[in-house]
């Protein structure tokens, strides 16, 4: 050849080759169009519907313009009341600023109320007007968690929705890509090389890594959002669960990646993938649902903050909202890891074994039985 | 020397090898012949471990086959497959990266190889964008990229034309003339009666016929000879014990015994001039032929569902 021969090299052990897939893995997605565009679809998505929720909010924010007829000395109280009022000379005066709609409500002095104001709308009775111009006892509740129920919602799904997502979108990357491998016999190749272990690992690690590295993006153009739309104290409290949430998200992607990836070697074409992915998938699915028809029950929830599927969206959510113990999350994070070795074996044993064999979709008893 | 000792494989209780043993030589090309399912692939999958044989074993150089010996094996499957989408020469640096090369001696090697194959100018392509042939090439490549020790190539010239056959042809020698051990099934008859230097023979999964490809020619097949007179040769015709296949004015082929083509030359010598007195030794398609059609005559019902299952 080319070269003279060279001294036998020693083929690459376990470590190296797992790198060497994963990379392989990586590079190809951040070459790929779709996953880049869908990644920044992703992000537009998250700051613009923080962005969008806080304005549409905050709308009632603005002053209210008012047309004030023989007001004299209670202007200044107006302003302060959040109105922004335009005197007008005459009650006429008035009333055409309101039908032309340049005013919410006429405010003018009335001997006859016992406030000594009369308020006046087009056509609804101006009660928000009152209200605003109305004296308030200061207001508190005495349990916060019942104040919270929409903004906890919104956490769960946020979690929830971004566990679901980046984890289908990553698992279904696995199965596309061992089909392929196995489909194109280009796995007869590799395997000539490395391990079947080494390959399951390397696709495992880099495509974990693929699905940690969107999860990050996410997390921080939520937080970019809720800084531009200077919600600064939500930002505070979400983000050591957030942190948590990456802590969790590592062995739970690493547990539905080898479930996809051990699924999709059962089968050798594309168009067979539907009903061996069908269970991982309800595995993937299943903690949003969790979360979004539980949130608020304590019970649900901290049951499925054990169990390892729903554990990294369930358990950063109550950390959230301080319901854990210190020593919850580290135990849930145990269970989750031990659970996730397990399957990892047992979807490594699956892999080597069906990964060579083609044609009909092989059955789960035969790629866990022994023979061969 | 690669050498197979009484493998035996079965799918689902059908047996599909039996008992096949053969050797392949360093040092030169081996060809591997045989009818749709007769279990070439097999046998080959076996050689790289892609499958396990039911019994039987496999040695290199006398010691039972390890996974660090096969590593060095060169392996081209017989269906394609590298990634569609990925560029062939970083396709090719990433095999030979598996394969222990650093980086940059990959990257250098996967150039040199591409290269060699014809592919200059191609090797930031994607595989897909290649035509049939080059993807073929590049398959070549995959095979060859980390200097194997022993190569065993599945139908490596399908799909080839005769000058892509012969660029092929001409690393494979390298190869061989380099030590290895080279195994090649084919279909193409003339291209493995052209390259080869041993020859095995399989059919319905046995071997039918192994040895040095000359051995088998004057072994099997029948002996035609070819006579050239001077004068009209069709008293050729009348002599007993030969049958004439082809005749034209002063030549004559015909198919005999040794002994009655002996005594064919000793009258054409009493009867005249002889320019020409030739054995002609059967072509590789007659033996081919020979042996495929004894195993179809000898078909047992279930072969048609092996050869379907294969």
């Amino acid at each position: 050849m080319t070269t003279a021969q060279q001294t036998p090299r020693t083929p690459l052990a376990d470590g190296p080759a797992t790198l060497l897939v994963a990379e392989r893995e990586i590079s190809t997605q951040l070459r790929s169009k779709a996953f880049i565009i869908s990644l920044a679809v992703m992000v537009v998505f998250v700051i613009g519907g923080i962005l969008a929720t806080s304005f549409f909010s905050s709308d009632d924010d603005a002053a209210e313009p008012v047309a004030t007829v023989a007001l004299s000395g209670q202007a200044d109280a107006l302003d302060s009341a959040g109105f922004e009022p335009q005197p007008a000379g005459t009650m006429d005066e008035a009333e055409e600023l309101l039908r032309d709609g340049q005013v919410e409500a006429i405010i003018t002095s009335d001997n006859a109320s016992p406030t000594g104001v009369r308020v006046i709308g087009l056509n609804t009775e101006p009660s928000g007007i009152a209200d605003m111009l109305a004296v308030a006892p200061t207001t508190e509740v005495l349990d916060p968690d019942n104040a919270e129920g929409p903004l906890r919602a919104i956490v769960a799904m946020g979690f929830g929705l971004v566990f679901m997502v980046v984890a289908l979108g990553s698992g279904m990357m696995i199965v596309q890509n061992t089909i392929q491998e196995k489909q194109n016999r280009i796995v007869e190749l590799l395997l000539a090389a490395i391990s079947a272990r080494a390959l399951l690992a390397g696709k495992i690690l880099g495509n974990s890594a693929l699905a940690l590295g969107q999860a990050v993006v996410l997390a921080a153009a939520a937080s970019v959002g809720l800084m531009l739309s200077g919600q600064q104290e939500v930002l505070n409290m979400l983000t050591v669960p957030m942190l948590w949430f990456v802590v969790f998200f590592i062995p739970g992607f690493v547990l539905v990646a080898a479930m996809f990836a051990a699924s999709a070697s059962l089968v050798s074409r594309q168009e067979d993938s539907g009903t061996v992915i069908t269970p991982a998938m309800m595995l993937v699915m299943a903690p949003y649902f969790v979360v979004v028809f539980f949130f608020d029950n304590t019970l649900a929830m901290t049951i499925a903050s054990y169990v390892p599927f729903s554990a990294p969206v369930a358990m950063p959510l109550r950390m959230f909202f301080n319901e854990s113990m210190w020593f919850e999350p580290l135990l849930s994070l145990a269970i989750l890891a031990v659970t996730t070795v397990l399957i990892m074996r047992l979807a490594a044993g699956i892999y080597s074994r069906s990964l060579l064999r083609t044609g009909q979709p092989v059955s789960l008893r035969t790629a866990l039985s022994r023979a061969e | 020397m690669l050498e197979l000792q009484n493998i035996c494989r079965s799918f689902s209780g059908r047996e599909v090898l039996h008992d096949v043993s053969f050797s392949a030589t360093r040092g030169q090309l081996t060809g591997f012949v045989g009818g749709n399912g007769a279990g070439k692939t097999t046998t080959m999958r076996i050689i790289m471990g892609v499958l396990a044989a039911s019994s039987g074993t496999i040695t290199l150089d006398s010691a039972p086959l390890s996974s660090p010996a096969r590593s060095r094996f060169g392996y081209m499957p017989s269906e394609r497959g590298l990634y569609p989408k990925m560029k062939i020469g970083e396709q090719i640096t990433y095999l030979a990266r598996l394969h222990g090369y650093s980086k940059g001696q990959a990257a250098v090697r996967a150039e040199g190889l591409l290269e060699r194959l014809g592919l200059t100018g191609r090797i930031n392509d994607p595989l897909e964008a290649l035509s049939m042939g080059n993807q073929q090439r590049v398959q070549v490549a995959a095979a060859l990229v980390h200097e194997p020790d022993v190569l065993i190539l599945d139908e490596p010239f399908s799909g080839l034309d005769p000058l892509a056959v012969d660029e092929v042809v001409s690393v494979l020698n390298e190869q061989a003339s380099a030590g290895a051990v080279v195994l090649f099934s084919s279909h193409q008859l003339d291209v493995v009666e052209r390259l080869c230097d041993d020859l095995i023979i399989i059919g319905d999964g046995r071997v039918l016929a192994a040895g040095e490809r000359e051995e088998l020619r004057t072994r099997h097949g029948t002996l035609r000879y070819e006579l050239g007179t001077g004068s009209d040769a069709g008293w050729v015709r009348q002599h007993p014990g030969v049958e004439v296949d082809d005749f034209s004015a002063h030549r004559v082929i015909f198919r005999a015994e040794t002994d009655a083509a002996q005594q064919v030359l000793t009258e054409a010598l009493r009867r005249g001039e002889v320019t020409n007195f030739t054995p002609l030794l059967p072509d590789l398609s007659e033996i081919f032929r020979e042996f495929t059609t004894d195993a179809y005559n000898s078909e047992s019902p279930d072969t048609h569902v092996k050869e379907l299952q294969r």
